[in-house]
């Protein structure tokens, strides 16, 4: 028998009034897996987050922690009683208690002195062990959400929810904050949902990913998988554009503009189109194809060039910035 | 697991709440009571003058305020003329004197005897009869001296209204433009209205609970009347129907001040604005500026003050020293009861709306506060007959199981008294830690909670803690009221339980005012606290106006 699911929702739908956020979502997520919602503003993932908590109540559907039903149609166990770390988007420090307070506020005994050095560990393991006499606000944000991560770890939850945690930090604090937290949730063995609406940070950070979109979940797999293999067209788009080349199919091939390709990555909408990342295309000065190079837009170590087809078709093409062509000038495309 | 854990705590809270409702209803409810003639006797003698005279104070009170109070606050926050800075708190300070001190020294002040027309005989050489001058006990005088105490009301709403529009606004209206006297009238105007609307809704409710000034000033209103009604002719259900009527007015007061207060935040949705740049003015429209400025401050506040300080140096309370602490130990005694009483009942139906706002919630704390809206002395006529209802009952059963009757142990002691105040001034800790916890992100809530906060611990442990400056804050505006309120007080005590503004009444009612100034002293005293509170609220608005930029950036 394999062990239930550390988190489990079935079917779970929400609303507010009339606006639903969450639209029949099923999850599992087992310990020591780190599962990446991914989504826009809206889409319901921080809802998500909150019905795993029970800070919310969904309207339908079940949700279980650790095999047990902690809230269905018949009953709710509120968020006081589950056994679930949550660390806020803005960390929610109480700005009245010192760090090391704010880290025992949820230690059951917490008066004692192995409350107190369990409490000094922890803040130990985030880096933190020089600043736990001191308040919130004249902590850094890496800071605060490091305490935020301590103060959830403190009760040994089972489960743990990361709502955006690295999304207010500065861009070089973020790799290193995201360094210390994705090790101390690896070496606690939990079950972590991290919601983001950062596709890359759901890519590198996630085991898995889920992707949600107007509360619906359309895709859930491994980060390969998600970035290859899109669901549909609204999977594919989450992670930037993407090309769609239609063509004659020949058996497991198609004829595109560009050639013959194999039908790895078919749209699922459409059989007879193909989708391609940008990088999976490959740009060659040449007279002969016919392109030319429309636009093009740097992106730091690569460049994006959309260019023209011959057939007025209008793909996207990555390169390494390394490799630059000028604007205007004929190219042929070419996979990869 | 538990199913419905906030059920009974809503119920709780919702009793808690419906002490408010209690002389609501039990004053309706005397409509359909007969009043063995006394209505009817009141119908034919004093009811029309009750209504024409609560009118046209009301009418003449609202326009006074309005007047003043607008023009001031667009004077100090458009303008930039001598000492525009102390008028800006300054113009505040009538609100530390209630309106029944007022009228005891505006009437002192200017009665034939008094300071002023001894003046102006000496320095004419005029004798009784040789000039004209206003009578200060009648309408008019009873309108003159409210406007004074109550123009802040108007003066606050219309400043917090200006200081809120954008200089954008302004300056688009210069581009177009407009003159500054249009500017005025076509953009500022319009657009602080509601908020300015608001503050004079509370005006004309302050003027038609007030007892104390039309009672000095021998005008008789509906207030007055409630009081005679009572004490003079003991009929409470007379007493009661009076206030339904009184009730009626302030009611639809109430609804439309809400709604005003809506709009003013509708008006006022747009980001934090930076408001225009004070013009400075020179010469004489400095000077009539600073006049415009400087009457109200002088006639509502230091002229009072002095006249109250020179009676009590020259006389003062005539009674021993003890008698004062008494009755000082009386009122602080009450109002420190009242103060924790109501600042603990405010923080549990604040937190209820915070951690469940249902419909069913918010209707609790919306009843909740109403109490404020309703007169003192309808307060204390609708409060009275439940507590005999209640001590009927218990001394029938006292009687036939112990052959022993309670008594009056409930209308015939303090209890009584504090039971109408809480009623009434419940209000304003719901406002001061409503408005505190909006400065608590609600994710410090979901954080305690997933620490496995119980509500008691997330209260005591977070909200507490985090709330101390608005308890506080709200609990010393609940004692500083108690102390100045009069006409509950004056129905409700117990026989031989006098208070410091009882004493005052008492002693300014038979003339006897220089003894009275000395507890009028205290009161005022007392009574500046919460308005240096509000002077700061309202000077860093508009230290804000003045130093550009000053908004903090994200952490």
């Amino acid at each position: 028998m394999t062990p239930a699911p550390a988190i489990q929702l079935e079917n779970v739908s929400h609303s507010y009034g009339d606006v639903v956020a969450v639209d029949q979502v099923s999850l599992d997520v087992s310990l020591g897996e780190i599962h990446c919602l991914l989504g826009a503003s809206g889409s319901g993932k921080s809802t998500l987050l909150r019905i795993i908590a029970g800070l919310e109540r969904q309207r339908e559907g079940v949700v279980s922690i650790d095999g047990e039903v902690v809230s269905d149609a018949a009953g709710h166990t509120e968020a006081e009683r589950r056994s679930v770390g949550f660390v806020l988007q803005d960390y929610a420090l109480f700005p009245h208690l010192t760090a090391l307070e704010n880290v025992l506020f949820g230690i059951p005994d917490r008066k004692t002195s192995e409350a107190r050095t369990r409490a000094e560990g922890l803040l130990d393991d985030v880096g933190l062990v020089d600043r736990v006499d001191s308040m919130p606000h004249t902590l850094s944000g890496g800071e605060q959400q490091r305490v935020a991560l301590a103060r959830a770890m403190a009760r040994s939850p089972r489960v743990m929810l990361l709502d955006e945690p690295f999304s207010s930090l500065d861009a070089q604090l973020r790799a290193g904050v995201r360094e210390t937290t994705l090790r101390i949730l690896r070496e606690a063995g939990v079950a972590t949902v991290m919601v983001t609406h950062d596709p890359a940070e759901a890519l590198s950070c996630g085991d898995r990913v889920s992707i949600l979109r107007g509360g619906k979940m359309i895709q859930t797999g491994s980060p390969e998988a998600i970035y290859h293999q899109p669901s549909g067209r609204e999977a594919a788009e989450t992670f930037g554009v993407i090309n769609r080349l239609g063509g004659e199919r020949k058996g497991d091939r198609i004829r595109t503009s560009i050639g013959e390709v194999e039908l790895s990555t078919q749209d699922p909408d459409h059989p007879d189109t193909i989708l391609l990342r940008p990088e999976q295309l490959i740009l060659v000065a040449s007279e002969e194809g016919g392109c030319r190079i429309d636009r093009i837009f740097p992106e730091g170590s690569t460049t994006l060039y959309l260019v023209q087809t011959a057939e007025d078709e209008r793909l996207y093409v990555r390169m390494l910035s390394t490799e630059t062509l000028p604007a205007d000038s004929p190219v042929a495309v070419r996979l990869r | 697991m538990k199913s419905n854990p906030g059920r009974n705590w809503s119920v709780v809270c919702f009793a808690l709440a419906a002490v408010v409702l209690v002389p609501i209803f039990s004053v309706t409810w005397s409509l359909g009571q007969d009043s063995e003639g006394v209505w009817g006797h009141l119908a034919e003698t004093v009811l029309g003058k009750y209504i024409s005279n609560t009118l046209l104070l009301a009418i003449g009170v609202g326009c006074g305020t309005l007047l003043i109070g607008v023009l001031t606050a667009w004077l100090v926050t458009a303008f930039s003329f001598p000492a525009v800075g102390f008028f800006r708190w300054a113009l505040l300070l009538p609100l530390a004197i209630p309106g029944y001190l007022m009228a005891y020294a505006m009437t002192d002040l200017l009665q034939f005897s008094g300071p002023a027309q001894t003046w102006l005989r000496e320095a004419t050489g005029w004798s009784r009869g040789d000039y004209w001058f206003p009578e200060v006990r009648s309408l008019q005088g009873a309108v003159f001296i409210l406007v004074l105490c109550l123009y802040p009301y108007v003066y606050l709403a219309a400043s917090t209204g200006f200081l809120s529009l954008s200089a954008s606004v302004i300056e688009a209206s210069r581009t177009l433009g407009v003159s500054s006297w249009g500017r005025f009238w076509r953009v500022v105007l319009p657009l602080a209205r509601p908020s300015i609307f608001a503050g004079l809704a509370l005006v004309v409710m302050e003027t038609m609970a007030d007892f104390g000034a039309v009672d000095y000033c021998a005008v008789d209103t509906f207030s007055t009347g409630i009081y005679r009604t009572w004490m003079g002719r003991g009929s409470l259900v007379a007493a009661a129907q009076l206030s339904t009527c009184l009730l009626g007015a302030v009611g639809l007061l109430y609804l439309l001040e809400s709604r005003f207060r809506r709009s003013a935040k509708f008006h006022h949705a747009t980001q934090r604005t930076q408001p225009p740049a004070p013009v400075r003015l020179e010469g004489a429209r400095a000077w009539a500026a600073f006049i415009a400025c400087a009457a109200p401050v002088l006639g509502g506040f230091l002229l009072p003050v002095v006249r109250f300080l020179q009676l009590t140096v020259e006389g003062g309370d005539a009674r021993s020293r003890e008698l004062f602490l008494e009755l000082g130990g009386n009122s602080a005694l009450v109002a420190g009861i009242t103060a924790v009483v109501a600042v603990a009942c405010g923080l549990l139906l604040a937190q209820l709306l915070r951690t469940m706002p249902t419909s069913l919630n918010r209707f609790t704390v919306r009843v909740a506060g109403l109490g404020y809206a309703i007169p003192g002395g309808v307060i204390a006529i609708g409060v009275l007959g439940p507590l005999w209802w209640i001590e009927a009952g218990v001394n029938d059963v006292a009687n036939g199981v112990f052959s022993w009757s309670p008594g009056l142990f409930l209308s015939g002691t303090v209890f009584a008294v504090l039971f109408g105040y809480q009623v009434r001034f419940l209000a304003i800790p719901l406002n001061v830690i409503g408005a505190g916890f909006e400065r608590i992100r609600s994710t410090v809530d979901d954080a305690a909670r997933t620490l496995g906060a119980s509500r008691l611990r997330l209260l005591l442990g977070v909200h507490v803690p985090l709330l101390r400056g608005s308890l506080f804050c709200a609990g010393l505006l609940v004692f500083v009221d108690v102390l100045k309120e009069l006409p509950a007080t004056l129905i409700l005590r117990p026989f031989n339980f006098d208070t410091l503004a009882v004493r005052v009444y008492q002693l300014a009612s038979d003339e006897r005012l220089s003894e009275a100034s000395t507890g009028a002293l205290a009161i005022i005293l007392v009574g500046l606290v919460p308005v240096v509170l509000l002077t700061r609220i309202l000077r860093s608005a508009h230290t804000v106006s003045t130093v550009p930029g000053r908004d903090r950036g994200k952490s």
